[in-house]
């Protein structure tokens, strides 16, 4: 018995230990399958080769059609794999070893990151593809003076309303928190907004808020590009800006609690716990659920306010540097993605605002919707491409949730002025 | 074997060894494994070029080979599995880490300076001012991949070739404008086309500003490289350049101090370490988080220990009925997802939306203040942790005879000075180097802060450390949280970590065997 026990530790150590003799080698044992596949590949004439995509899960089905077509038309065969977390870190680690996919889907903010690990090349659009677009997409995956990808879905937060309890679009950030606090003194409601601020702040849903307050994040450059060299977090506008937060806040009016986190917000619009939500497209489908009319409209600012601009993201598709069949992959992003059916049917797989003007018009008639979210981020920001954001997320977060709580304005811009310019050694 | 025992008995010459049939079996398989291992690595091996990686699996199948065939060296078939195991999942991971540590590896310093190269080239190729987009179809000419080439404004074709762009007479060209074909050329139809990609993105057709590359399998653009290196002065020339390569830092450099945004990787020598211990964002709080820190791991220890070790005792009295019941009912948190269940958590201490407020009806901001925020993840870990103490206690008490607490009893000993004096350190002789191990865990506890508090709270005038933050989140935040990814700086910091746990454990260790010898 112990006999046969051992042979079966032995049998399967070994197996174990001989895959890990090889891997002493970091670089080799995951690069050399793909190498020696791609040899092989060229070798049948029939089979044009393979193009691998990588997306996440709520695209894959959508894609999966347009991508066999495409293999069909071309001869060659089409791979569309899911990666569910940490899209940009898998696609970064797999590309560097060798074994990552031709075509990456992405959101715009990727850019830099991507450009600084050279593991993106420019994408090749005509003039006529261009203007194609609307023109807040095109300038989302502009970077450095050049197209890094072809992109297909922009997306914003906006401000929705249950019509039912707030049958107004309010005309301002004070007019909004008024009704909500009158709705919620009648008992018609437990909180007058839902935004997402949780323990650690939200940048993302809060930056239209900040904005309208006077806050800034970069200064800009030249070129009218975010200037990481001049980070504006402790400015005297953001500081402004983050007095507005105090003001909402849980020791005013109550408007912006760190109760309300990013796993309850559109939960609790839905379930009719709130009048205004503060999210984007993702938020539609719990928002319909909860049978009650709706609008969307921009977020409001502040009556003597700035605009209250939101982050406009653009989903796109990107030509991996070292992918194995480049050609296929700019074919496949520059030609064929462009085109407004595929465009279509990723929007009714998720639907999220087309870039493509065309479709978006075509979209709009059918779901008013997609229409409402793109005039709301109309004027909006492109979230900030450069690999300096990074820094920003976070201290930004702590800093709002900090001035929520009823923290001194002052002292949290300066410190996550601070510690930004610390990591980006300003 | 039964049967056979009595059989062997009687032959008279007994063989040195009884080969079992699942002997044989075992030691025909292990070899097999072997062998497809080494056919399987071989190929990419030598297809990747990598003759360390091929040595390295040849030596280690010839070994294996050798010694589970010859009938001597025992003692090595059982201690060459785990040594290679040792190898495989605790020398290498830990070289590995070191070595990273002392390089730059990271966001903007993942690869190698060829590839930084290709990237700021690729990267720097804008389409020629003016120039047509043209309309491409590949074509052979005497076996050599051609270009065929519609200008869409002019409709005039070209003959692009290695050597350059020449016109091309007698082209029929279709209505999508691509040329569909001309004499003494075959052109290649989409999927004949899609076989030679590698070749048709290799062709570049010199013209006087610049080349024309193919772009997709239909169309072409003529662009030019605004950057391109120059080996000769080791720069990258062009815009805003000469851009010279910095190989301590791994960037390409101008004279006004500013880089290209592609670098690549380069040793630092003892920078990480050196940053580590004189960044003053860690330095200044490292007194404070490491206090925690400890308080944090010694308290989940603590607890669950305590927690466990009760309803394994109260279990294990004899007149105790359907313990089978309670003994699954215990063990289920440690069966679930610890990762789901920390953000199961995390919810229920919401102020004004989680269970633990509405139940009891409190108004308290758990995970907003320090001190119930301590309290909160040091519950939580509690939780998730008694389960395992529960069960290691229900074995070790299993094998401490009951006629010892019986004997106690017997002298006159209250259950509690029973337990004090004879359970308790027969217990903690088998589990203190559990309760150690358990220890150099919960220092390095990632998940339970990071799925639950993330750190947090942070107080308003310092958004870097926050009061629940471990050593190990403290520094993943700094490490890949501001600046990308920095895979090199945080290898030196786990570098540190490992230390100052190795010393703690070691010492423990230490501890424990002076204990062994006062109670063995």
């Amino acid at each position: 018995m112990s006999k046969r026990a051992l042979g079966v530790a032995a049998f399967a150590s070994l197996a174990f230990a001989t895959a890990a003799c090889g891997g002493s080698d970091p670089a080799a044992p995951s690069a050399a399958p793909t190498a020696g596949a791609s040899g092989s590949a060229s070798a049948p004439a029939a089979a044009g080769g393979t193009l691998v995509i990588w997306a996440d899960p709520n695209r894959v089905k959508a894609l999966k059609p347009f991508a066999d077509q495409f293999g069909t038309e071309n001869g060659v065969t089409v791979e569309v794999k899911e990666i569910s977390k940490d899209n940009q870190t898998v696609f970064l680690t797999a590309s560097q070893q060798g074994s990552g996919p031709d075509v990456m889907v992405g959101a715009h903010d990727w850019i830099g990151n991507l450009v600084q690990n050279g593991a993106i090349d420019p994408v090749n659009l005509t003039e006529e593809q261009k203007s194609a677009f609307s023109p807040i997409a095109m300038k989302a995956v502009t970077f450095d003076g050049q197209v890094y990808g072809a992109p297909y879905a922009v997306e914003n937060i906006a401000l929705i309303r249950n019509t039912d309890l707030a049958p107004d679009a309010p005309a301002s950030i004070e007019e909004m928190v008024k009704t909500g606090k009158k709705l919620k003194d009648d008992g018609k409601v437990e909180e007058i907004l839902c935004l997402p601020v949780a323990q650690k702040g939200d940048a993302f849903h809060a930056y239209p808020i900040f904005a309208s307050g006077g806050g800034a994040l970069f200064g800009t450059t030249a070129s009218g590009d975010p200037d990481p060299k001049k980070v504006l977090l402790g400015s005297e506008g953001s500081v402004k800006a983050f007095g507005k937060f105090k003001e909402l806040g849980e020791k005013g009016d109550g408007a912006l609690k760190t109760s309300i986190t990013n796993e309850n917000y559109i939960t609790s619009f839905a379930g009719k716990k709130c009048a205004y939500l503060i999210s984007g497209p993702w938020a539609m489908t719990d928002v319909k659920k909860g049978g009650f009319g709706y609008d969307i409209t921009p977020v409001p600012s502040f009556e003597d306010g700035e605009p209250a601009t939101p982050f406009v993201g653009v989903q796109s598709f990107f030509v991996a540097s070292k992918g194995k069949s480049k050609t296929l992959a700019q074919e496949f992003v520059t030609n064929y993605v462009t085109n407004k059916d595929v465009a279509k049917a990723l929007y009714e797989a998720d639907p999220r605002p087309p870039a493509l003007a065309e479709t978006l018009e075509e979209v709009k008639a059918a779901d008013p919707d997609a229409g409402k979210f793109m005039d709301a981020g109309k004027d909006g920001m492109p979230m900030p491409a450069i690999p300096e954001m990074a820094a920003i997320w976070e201290p930004f977060g702590i800093a709002e949730a900090a001035v929520v709580k009823g923290g001194d304005p002052a002292k949290a811009a300066a410190a996550a002025q601070k510690a930004i310019d610390g990591a980006l050694k300003n | 074997m039964a049967p056979d025992v009595p059989g062997a008995a009687e032959r008279a010459p007994r063989p040195r060894r009884n080969i079992t049939t699942a002997f044989v079996v075992s030691r025909i398989a292990v070899l097999a494994v072997a062998a497809a291992i080494l056919l399987y690595a071989v190929p990419p091996l030598v297809a990747a070029e990598s003759w360390l990686g091929l040595g390295v699996l040849g030596a280690a199948t010839a070994l294996i080979g050798y010694l589970y065939l010859t009938p001597r060296l025992v003692p090595a078939k059982y201690l060459v599995p785990g040594t290679v195991f040792l190898i495989a999942f605790q020398v290498v991971p830990v070289v590995y880490t070191v070595t990273t540590a002392f390089t730059n590896f990271g966001d903007g310093h993942r690869g190698s300076k060829q590839d930084a190269v290709v990237a700021i080239e690729t990267g720097s190729v804008r389409q020629a001012p003016g120039s047509p987009e043209y309309a491409l179809t590949a074509a052979l000419r005497d076996g050599e991949l051609v270009f065929l080439l519609v200008d869409p404004d002019t409709k005039q074709a070209g003959l692009g070739t290695a050597e350059g762009l020449e016109p091309l007479a007698g082209a029929r060209v279709g209505v999508t404008g691509k040329v569909l074909s001309a004499p003494g050329l075959t052109v290649l139809k989409a999927p004949e086309a899609a076989a030679r990609a590698k070749e048709i993105s290799a062709l570049s057709v010199p013209t006087p500003g610049g080349a024309i590359k193919a772009n997709g399998l239909s169309r072409a653009v003529e662009g030019r490289a605004a950057l391109v290196y120059d080996a000769a002065c080791d720069c990258v020339r062009g815009e805003g350049g000469p851009w010279t390569a910095d190989e301590s830092q791994g960037y390409f450099v101008n004279a006004a101090g500013d880089h290209l945004a592609q670098g690549w990787q380069v040793g630092v020598g003892l920078d990480n370490f050196a940053r580590v211990l004189t960044n003053p964002t860690i330095s200044g709080y490292f007194a404070g988080v490491f206090g925690w820190n400890v308080v944090f791991a010694l308290a989940s220890v603590a607890g669950t220990f305590a927690l466990g070790m009760s309803v394994a005792l109260a279990l294990h009295h004899p007149r105790m009925r359907g313990t089978k019941i309670y003994r699954i009912a215990i063990v289920l948190p440690y069966a679930m997802p610890a990762f789901a269940m920390l953000m199961v958590w995390r919810d229920m201490f919401n102020r004004d939306f989680g269970l633990i407020n509405q139940l009891f009806g409190l108004d308290v901001d758990w995970l907003g203040e320090p001190l119930t925020a301590r309290l909160a993840v040091i519950l939580v870990n509690l939780w998730l942790g008694f389960p395992y103490m529960f069960l290691v206690t229900t074995g070790a008490l299993q094998a401490i005879p009951r006629e010892l607490t019986e004997a106690a009893s017997i002298d006159g000993a209250t259950p509690w000075k029973g337990f004090r004096k004879v359970t308790l350190p027969l217990l903690l002789v088998a589990l203190t180097p559990l309760l150690i191990s358990s220890f150099a865990f919960n220092f390095n506890n990632f998940n339970a802060i990071a799925l639950t508090t993330d750190g947090g709270p942070f107080p308003a005038e310092n958004p870097q450390v926050g009061a629940t933050d471990l050593l190990i989140t403290y520094t993943f935040r700094l490490a890949f949280g501001a600046g990308g990814a920095q895979f090199g700086f945080a290898a030196a910091v786990s570098v540190f970590i490992f230390a100052i746990v190795a010393i703690i454990s070691a010492t423990a260790f230490r501890r424990t065997r002076k204990q062994e010898e006062v109670y063995a």
